[in-house]
């Protein structure tokens, strides 16, 4: 059986930046695994603008995000595997992976990253009523076949859901001539950035309708119409249908972590996130199994995708160097969310193995103006920071320093909220 | 004297502002709660500008289309008007990252570039 230090299970940005990392953290044996044609990951599709602010201070679209990484991994000559479909990886660290020239084949890792990714949910997971005639795409699906293959998925256009690539792609097809009629959303709030309802829906006259849902699919062979309705307490209201004849319905409902393998591992998985739980080093339950990017959490930026797959990376290499550090071994923190803050990444703190700064990543549940988000220590409140606005669509992050939570006196428990005052 | 309402997105907050304008001259900007807002609605209702980005058909390569954008932004009015001339454009594999694709598109004086490698088969 062939070996490696560390496998990468995933060559999108997250993959990409971990093995960047990993191999500047001072690791040669390291293999990433991809099941595309191509590194990037979703980003080839993602042919708008707006990437990379943060990391490289300027606006980049996806694919020259992407490059930026795929460059470093050619330049570092870093081992890559592409259309490898990873089968398995055991408890203990044996990838099992197969493509056509290898056939099926195993390796031992030294350690292995998971950066698998999100999949969209599909139509089959929404139960909307109505037929199921062609016609009706994820939005990441038309947002291949528009970016990569060039097919037009259609010409009338209805949009469930805010989300952030359903925006994207109203305004993508309307460049490319097609009548975007409706974006509905069933949350009283969008799941986009602002920016894109401004630049995607406004610029072109494109209603969102807020607090809507569809109620029915009409159409045997290719969809004909789609009638959405407004949504009171989980429910649609009766009369308040809007019938729009279309070809086409576009699903941005949401993403999920993408954990077959991961829940196969035997890697304990957050109800919440629906990805890993992990540590401080953003290592699982297993020690030598790390996981970031979308895989653990779905992420609003890219670039924060990267920032955490750096940090995997540069554990990894850690594992490998220093050996099996146990995660139990010395004090451990628990971090809880509560009172409007859904989760944490991550979810407990080993003070021997914290870095000096430690950013601990959450969403919020609602929208909140003028709220605040609190920190304790055990009952002591030590973080109290006002934020003007906070929403479900956009990720919050607080900072934790080590000289702090060690002066921190058996310091137990640190509890992340949303306050009022 | 004209009233424009604009959602702002220099940041989530996304202010409500409303802008008062006679001609090229503005007259007032209300709702903003800081210093980018107030710059944000004043370019908007002057010269509002956006980059473009779409796809290039490319013969001989690995890919059908190639990703493109505008190197700057263009004026918002010439985004229809880019779009066609780059629907209408093809050009040859092999393309790099910041090639320029089409020169000067829909005379803005912003080329539209691409924005991957593609190689040729």
């Amino acid at each position: 059986m062939k070996s490696y230090d560390i496998v990468i299970v995933g060559g999108g940005p997250a993959g990409l930046a971990a093995a960047v990392s990993a191999r500047e953290s001072g690791i040669e044996s390291i293999l990433i695994l991809e099941r595309d044609n191509e590194l990037g990951g979703i980003l080839n599709q993602c042919i708008h603008n707006g990437f990379g602010l943060h990391t490289f201070k300027e606006e980049l679209t996806g694919p020259e995000y992407a490059y930026r990484f795929i460059e470093k991994v050619y330049e570092l000559g870093i081992e890559y595997k592409l259309h490898t479909m990873v089968m398995d990886i055991s408890h203990d660290k044996i990838v099992t992976a197969m493509n056509r020239t290898d056939g099926m084949f195993q390796i031992q890792a030294g350690a292995v990253i998971l950066a698998m990714g999100c999949r969209e949910r599909p139509r089959g997971a929404l139960n909307i009523p109505g037929y199921r005639p062609a016609g009706i795409y994820s939005a990441g699906t038309a947002q291949r076949l528009v970016n990569i293959e060039g097919y037009m998925p259609g010409h009338e256009v209805v949009i469930l859901g805010s989300g952030d690539i359903g925006l994207i792609m109203a305004r993508r097809m309307t460049l490319e001539g097609a009548t975007v009629k409706v974006v509905a959303e069933l949350m009283p709030y969008s799941g986009g950035l602002k920016r894109n309802i401004v630049q995607c829906l406004d610029d072109f006259g494109i209603p969102l309708k807020l607090s809507h849902t569809v109620v029915d699919i009409e159409g045997r062979e290719r969809v004909k119409a789609v009638t959405i309705a407004r949504v009171e307490n989980g429910k649609p209201v009766p009369g308040t249908e809007e019938r729009y004849t279309c070809d086409t319905l576009l699903l941005s409902c949401g993403l999920i972590p993408e954990n077959e393998l991961s829940r196969s591992a035997g890697v304990e998985m957050s109800p919440i996130t629906n990805g890993p739980v992990v540590n401080e080093s953003l290592e699982t339950n297993i020690p030598g199994v790390f996981a970031c990017g979308n895989v653990l959490h779905v992420h609003d930026l890219v670039d924060y995708v990267s920032e955490e797959a750096r940090k995997a990376g540069a554990n990894a290499a850690r594992y490998i160097k220093d050996g099996c550090k146990d995660a139990e071994a010395g004090q451990v923190i628990e971090i809880a969310a509560t009172d409007g803050a859904r989760y944490t990444v991550p979810s407990t703190i080993n003070l021997d193995r914290m870095e000096d700064l430690l950013t601990v990543r959450f969403r919020v549940g609602a929208v909140y103006q003028n709220a605040f988000v609190s920190v304790y220590f055990d009952d002591e409140r030590v973080q109290h920071r006002k934020k003007k606005i906070m929403a479900p669509g956009e990720m919050e992050q607080v900072i934790l320093q080590k000289k702090k939570l060690a002066e921190h006196d058996g310091l137990k428990k640190i509890t992340i909220k949303i306050e009022a005052e | 004297m004209e009233k424009r309402n604009l959602t702002c997105i220099g940041c989530p907050m996304g202010c409500q502002i409303t802008v008062e304008f006679e001609g090229e001259e503005i007259l007032s900007v209300k709702g903003n709660t800081c210093a980018i807002g107030d710059k944000y609605a004043r370019n908007e209702v002057l010269h509002p500008e956006r980059t473009v980005t779409s796809t290039v058909y490319i013969s001989g390569g690995k890919l059908p289309r190639v990703p493109c954008k505008t190197a700057s932004n263009i004026p918002k009015d010439k985004i229809f008007e880019c779009m066609k001339v780059i629907n209408h454009a093809a050009v040859k594999a092999p393309v790099k990252i910041g090639d320029v694709l089409v020169e000067d598109v829909a005379g803005t004086g912003v080329n539209v570039v691409a924005t991957r490698n593609v190689e040729a088969v």
